[in-house]
């Protein structure tokens, strides 16, 4: 059994190490690239929501939505993931990304219909995240509350 | 709005994206794994009071990253829970995200309708 563990782990240590390397240093760069200029289109929207006359927290969600329908649009366009190729999580990371994440696999789904296909699928990557999101904000929300109230 | 409010953007929403493209790199996670990962730490230095402070030096370098639904969720638990307690605090989360979040189940599914998959 033990022998077993460590031969398996002996074999993902070999597929590993075949596996090619990631350039890592290209893709880091790429991902502070983009990522940091779609936060700039970010900055501009919450600018113009601020220019009337709103605080920089309430606008917040408003600009966020703008930025989801603009990510849902070149997704539906097809130009967001040629950006993902590119930016990985660089274009991943923003809500952008998110908008992304739900329509891509929603699209790949149409043919198996629009309840099991694109209802089903919209949720491929943002369910696990809205699920996780959900959870881990209760139970830090809920551990602050307790501990230092409000 | 300044032009320094938009480097403050570009270099702490890059240095977010870059930190998830390192996770990814390095650990091999899947971006999905990360966008979890990245979602709950936000939630976590949201509770923790330390993401508020970035979002009021960065803009929208802080809130369009990912990390910034958890601590919206967060912000929005913790207000509902001033408001009403218990109660609020379980269903301030989503009301503070609702926006964005019906933004994206309705764009999401109208671009899914109006458009054809390639390839």
């Amino acid at each position: 059994m033990r022998a077993d563990a460590a031969a398996s782990r002996d074999y993902a240590g070999r597929l590993r190490r075949h596996q090619p390397r990631p350039p890592i240093l290209r893709n880091v760069l790429a991902a502070f690239l983009v990522g940091g200029l779609i936060c700039v289109v970010g900055q501009a929207v919450l600018g113009w929501f601020m220019s009337g006359g709103m605080t920089p927290k309430d606008a917040a969600a408003p600009t966020a939505a703008v930025m989801v329908i603009a990510g849902a649009l070149l997704t539906g366009l097809g130009l967001y993931d040629e950006l993902a190729r590119f930016a990985g999580m660089g274009s991943a990371l923003p809500i952008t990304g998110f908008a992304n994440s739900i329509v891509a696999p929603a699209l790949e789904a149409k043919r198996e219909g629009y309840v099991l296909g694109v209802g089903a699928q919209l949720f491929t990557i943002a369910g696990p995240v809205i699920v996780y999101g959900v959870l881990a904000a209760l139970a830090a929300a809920a551990l602050r509350y307790g501990l230092v109230g409000p | 709005m300044s032009l320094t409010n938009f480097v403050w953007a570009f270099v702490v929403g890059g240095l977010l994206c870059a930190a998830a493209q390192l996770v990814v790199d390095v650990t091999r996670l899947t971006p999905a794994h990360t966008m979890v990962l990245f979602v709950s730490l936000g939630a976590a230095f949201s509770a923790l009071g330390l993401y508020e402070p970035l979002t009021q030096l960065a803009g929208a370098g802080a809130t369009i990253p990912l990390p910034s639904f958890g601590h919206a969720l967060v912000q929005g638990a913790l207000e509902g829970a001033r408001r009403e307690g218990f109660l609020g605090l379980v269903a301030g989360g989503l009301e503070a995200t609702a926006l964005p979040l019906t933004a994206a189940i309705g764009f999401g599914y109208l671009m899914a309708v109006v458009f054809s998959p390639r390839g």
